[in-house]
């Protein structure tokens, strides 16, 4: 079961959060912070897959900004990492040039929702 | 009052923030802006304003006073409106707060709406945050809804049904008959959802899953399944499901693990599923990582299920494969899959036992601990030198995080697999001066026993400990296993008489230095300077010319300011004033322990046997000096009191520690290798001490009634004896103490303390309460076990204390007045 999806960029500011668990409003920004301290200490080589608490973590990096999903042990780690590229690839024909505009694309009211709603 | 900005120029004035402080600033104006215009009612905006209180929400600002108008733009008529209604309601609102209820009628309306967008939308809210009640009252519609032909509200639907399942498992049945057609779908989408509805129901009830493996007319769902599996391997390239040129991996993997699901521990629907899979197997590309992630699914539902063996040696072949690609995600994923295989098909997995060792090489960090955990499963007799050797060089090298870890499997599988007790106490060695730190508390007690047992290898033992803290006694569990040996086998080590190993000459006062700057060293905890004091006492007996030496270290300790070693340190010191007869005896060295076996929830605090009555009656002030070990946490034990009764040093269902003969009311002689066995593992299970007391018989086969007596009947106390003997162990007796107290006040803090002959063991479980209620209201119960193994007459001394009208109490008396039939 996907715990939750976030994609935050490398200064650690969360540009899309979206949790499919009750977690506390404070208790999320600790989240996202700590999980982004993670992913930045990999380098380019190691695997994608962390093991974090009580699931794990899979992470994707495109450019300056990172595609986090959160686990449990029931998924299957490559399908998800897979997912996590088909999801782009959506964004990036719906939006087009995702990655550095993800700034410009989120100020657009419609598509925030529609991101959400995807 | 002006028009609120849009998200657009929030969000770009929330950027141009520079520090927290101005980011909050902002966010407060925009906030305190907003909810003016919702005190307002402002109709037309309030879309737009919702949305930027959606946007704060998810930087991490509070954003709850945005739930009604949420309700209310659900309730509106515009689309718009709607859309982010339903949007703030999946975000803002969940089932702990009572406003969601408010949703219900407008879900409701909404699902059976015209336009199939704000049904869908419904749906989605519906799925995502839906509480029971809610759920239950908007069954029938997604059920209705999960029947209609438009495949996108079908796919939602479908989703919403998991929703609705994992809330109230009761409502599964109402979503079975709408299953039957489901797969019957083109739709990618909407199979792909009833899948996943499928899997859902088949996890949560074990009557569905046997309702859909067996084939009939109406449900023949691994056919089906196989079918469709099928087709999407062999058909040809469809791009608008095509991922890198596999036709739908996502839905090919959530087949694969429903099949799974329904193939496992089913003989039937495994055989069904063979030939599907072996064709998976063998037809994916694996050049790029969609086809690997489903060859990953099919090995994983392969081991799964009841495969046939050539299947099998496919999947771990397939894995073997794997390890070897330079992609790390795809060896990580080997190492899991391998590590849950290991057990049912070792040898197959030994194959690879060399790839998998280099795999502790790699930099990367999860591969590095699946790798250790697999090396660990993978050690067996014939491997176990070589695989120590690549572990130890592992645990030089590795993270600290690891260093635990890896250092108690080590010291596991040194125990299963040894090949020689030289060689295992060297890995041990080993183990220790390299992450001595990092070992558990638990080692040092096994090995300490591990080391009394081989009692050839004591001399050459006693001699590399020395060697080793020589250098460095900074590592704590090192210099308590060293401190101990040197205590127990330190005449071995001056001797200098050492098979194995050139000997050292050491003589005995470098030795006290060691010990002593151990003593001294602010690096030493607590517990060490406690075993190297003992160390040092011991030594008295096994050395020869330094004995006033080590009397001057031991009366400096006597004022230490560490009440444990100030404790230790005066009663070594009355041994050698008043007590010198007695001191070779006791210092005598260790007998080899048995390994001691956990015992189960009713153990632990044990009373040691005595000598002669005689003794007992002469030694008030060593009595003086309890109270008991503070660093034995079997004090925690009697219920917290603060009086800890005399714990006895000695675990003692063995033979009784230091030849047998340990006077347990000198208080506290604390042989701290000894604590070591019985309290090692009992320790670990403090959660169990405290249960009180069991009522019922401990015994199944008791013997028939033994009269009960009363022991003891003074000043308004009154304790009396019940016993139960088994027939099977019948030097066993179990006795329980009902204590009672007729005066008019409560006795408090009230502790039962039991001592029996020497012939006799004895082990008092711990009390129901500490306050015995006046007037006779309510008792106090315990359990003694006495083992009488030589059936000699059953003698008991009692010594009772507890605080009466204020004043603390205390009282001595003897038993002698057991039936016959308790210890016949």
């Amino acid at each position: 079961m996907i715990k939750f999806f976030l994609m935050v960029n490398k200064q650690g500011q969360t540009r899309l959060s979206r949790y499919y668990e009750h977690v506390e409003i404070h208790k999320r920004t600790m989240l996202e912070a700590e999980v982004i301290k993670h992913c930045l200490s990999r380098s380019k080589d190691q695997c994608s897959f962390i093991e974090y608490k009580d699931f794990k973590l899979v992470y994707r990096q495109y450019a300056a900004l990172f595609v986090v999903v959160g686990i449990n042990e029931t998924e299957n780690e490559m399908a998800v990492y897979e997912l996590i590229h088909n999801f782009v690839e959506v964004l990036d024909k719906y939006f087009s040039r995702v990655v550095s505009e993800t700034s410009n694309l989120l100020q657009n009211i419609s598509s925030l929702s529609k991101l959400w709603l995807l | 009052m002006p028009a609120p900005i849009r998200l657009r120029e929030l969000i770009r004035t929330i950027r141009t923030a520079r520090t927290q402080a101005e980011e909050r600033e902002m966010i407060q104006k925009e906030c305190a802006a907003i909810r003016s215009s919702f005190r307002e009612e402002d109709n037309t905006y309030r879309c737009r304003n919702v949305a930027k209180l959606l946007y704060m929400h998810m930087l991490g600002y509070p954003a709850h006073f945005g739930q009604l108008e949420c309700l209310k733009l659900i309730a509106s008529q515009k689309f718009t409106d709607k859309r982010i209604g339903y949007l703030g309601a999946m975000l803002l609102l969940d089932e702990r707060q009572d406003v969601h209820l408010l949703m219900t009628n407008c879900i409701k309306n909404d699902l059976n709406h015209s336009t199939q967008y704000v049904q869908g939308l419904a749906l989605c809210t519906l799925g995502c945050m839906g509480s029971s009640e809610m759920c239950r009252d908007l069954a029938g519609e997604v059920e209705k809804l999960l029947k209609t032909s438009n495949s996108y509200l079908r796919k939602k639907a479908a989703l919403c049904a998991v929703h609705v399942i994992r809330k109230v498992p009761e409502l599964m049945e109402m979503f079975l008959p709408a299953t039957k057609n489901l797969l019957n779908e083109k739709n990618h989408g909407v199979l792909h959802t009833s899948v996943v509805l499928l899997t859902e129901m088949c996890e949560r009830s074990p009557d569905m899953l046997a309702h859909f493996r067996k084939v009939s007319a109406n449900c023949n769902l691994v056919p089906q399944l196989v079918r469709i599996l099928k087709n999407l391997i062999m058909s040809g390239y469809s791009p608008e499901h095509d991922v890198s040129g596999i036709s739908d991996p996502f839905l090919q993997v959530r087949i694969l693990r429903l099949l799974r699901i329904l193939g496992r521990n089913d003989d039937d629907s495994s055989e069904a599923m063979n030939d599907i899979l072996a064709q998976v197997a063998t037809n994916t590309e694996t050049s790029k990582n969609v086809g690997n992630a489903i060859l990953y699914e099919t090995v994983l539902t392969i081991m799964d299920i009841k495969s046939e063996s050539g299947l099998r040696v496919l999947a771990i072949n397939i894995l073997g494969r794997f390890l070897l690609n330079n992609d790390k995600n795809i060896r990580y994923v080997a190492l899991t899959s391998l590590l849950k295989t290991v057990q049912t098909d070792h040898n197959a997995v030994q194959r690879h036992r060399s790839t998998i060792v280099d795999c502790l090489k790699d930099l990367d960090v999860s591969i590095k601990r699946r790798a250790m955990e697999l090396s660990f499963a993978l050690v067996n007799g014939n491997n176990v030198r070589g695989m120590m050797k690549e572990l130890l060089y592992f645990l030089d090298s590795c993270e600290p995080e690891f260093k635990a870890d890896c250092a108690s499997g080590i010291f596991l599988a040194a125990e299963k697999y040894a090949p020689s007790k030289r060689w295992h106490i060297d890995t041990i060695m080993r183990v220790l001066t390299t992450a001595g730190s990092y070992v558990r508390d638990d080692a040092v007690p096994n090995l300490i026993q591990l080391i009394t047992n081989s009692v050839e290898m004591h001399a050459y033992t006693v001699q590399r400990l020395y060697k080793a803290i020589l250098g460095d006694y900074s590592q704590q569990p090192l210099v308590q296993v060293a401190s101990w040996c040197i205590g127990e086998y330190g005449d071995l080590l001056v001797s200098g008489q050492c098979e194995e190993e050139e000997p050292i000459q050491v003589t005995e006062d470098e030795v006290l230095d060691i010990l002593e700057s151990v003593l001294i060293s602010n690096m030493s905890a607590s517990v060490t300077r406690g075993y190297a004091l003992t160390a040092i006492m011991k030594l008295s007996t096994r050395f020869t010319c330094t004995v006033n030496r080590i009397k001057k270290v031991v009366s400096i300790y006597g004022s230490s300011i560490d009440v444990e070693l100030q404790q230790r340190a005066v009663e070594y010191n009355a041994l050698f004033k008043k007590y010198d007869h007695m001191r070779p005896a006791l210092l005598e060295r260790m007998p080899v322990m048995e390994k001691a076996t956990t015992n189960g929830p009713t153990e632990i605090v044990q009373t040691n046997g005595e000598t002669e009555p005689a003794v007992l009656e002469t030694k008030p002030p060593p009595t003086g000096l309890q109270p008991t070990s503070q660093a034995n946490d079997l004090l925690d034990l009697l219920g917290g009191n603060d009086v800890a009764p005399v714990i006895p040093t000695a675990p003692s269902s063995k033979p009784a520690s230091a030849g047998g003969e340990l006077l347990d009311l000198l208080g506290d002689l604390n042989l701290p290798g000894s604590p070591v066995s019985a309290p090692a593992p009992q320790i670990s299970q403090p959660p169990f001490l405290l249960d009180g007391l069991s009522s019922q018989h401990l015994f199944n086969d008791i013997a028939a009634g033994i009269p009960s007596i009363t022991a003891y009947s003074k000043n308004g106390l009154k304790i009396d004896f019940t016993f139960e003997r088994s027939n099977t162990n019948p030097s066993v007796t179990v006795i329980t103490i009902q204590a009672s107290n007729s005066t008019e006040l409560d006795m408090t803090d009230f502790v039962f303390q039991a001592a029996v002959p020497k012939t006799f063991q004895l082990q008092l479980l711990s009390p129901s309460s500490s306050v015995i209620p006046a007037f006779n209201s309510g008792t106090i119960t315990q359990v003694i076990k006495v083992l009488n193994p030589q059936k000699q007459q059953l003698r008991m001394r009692i010594k009772l204390t507890y605080n009466h009208k204020g004043s603390a109490m205390q009282d001595l008396a003897e038993v002698n007045n057991f039936p016959p039939q308790s210890w016949q």
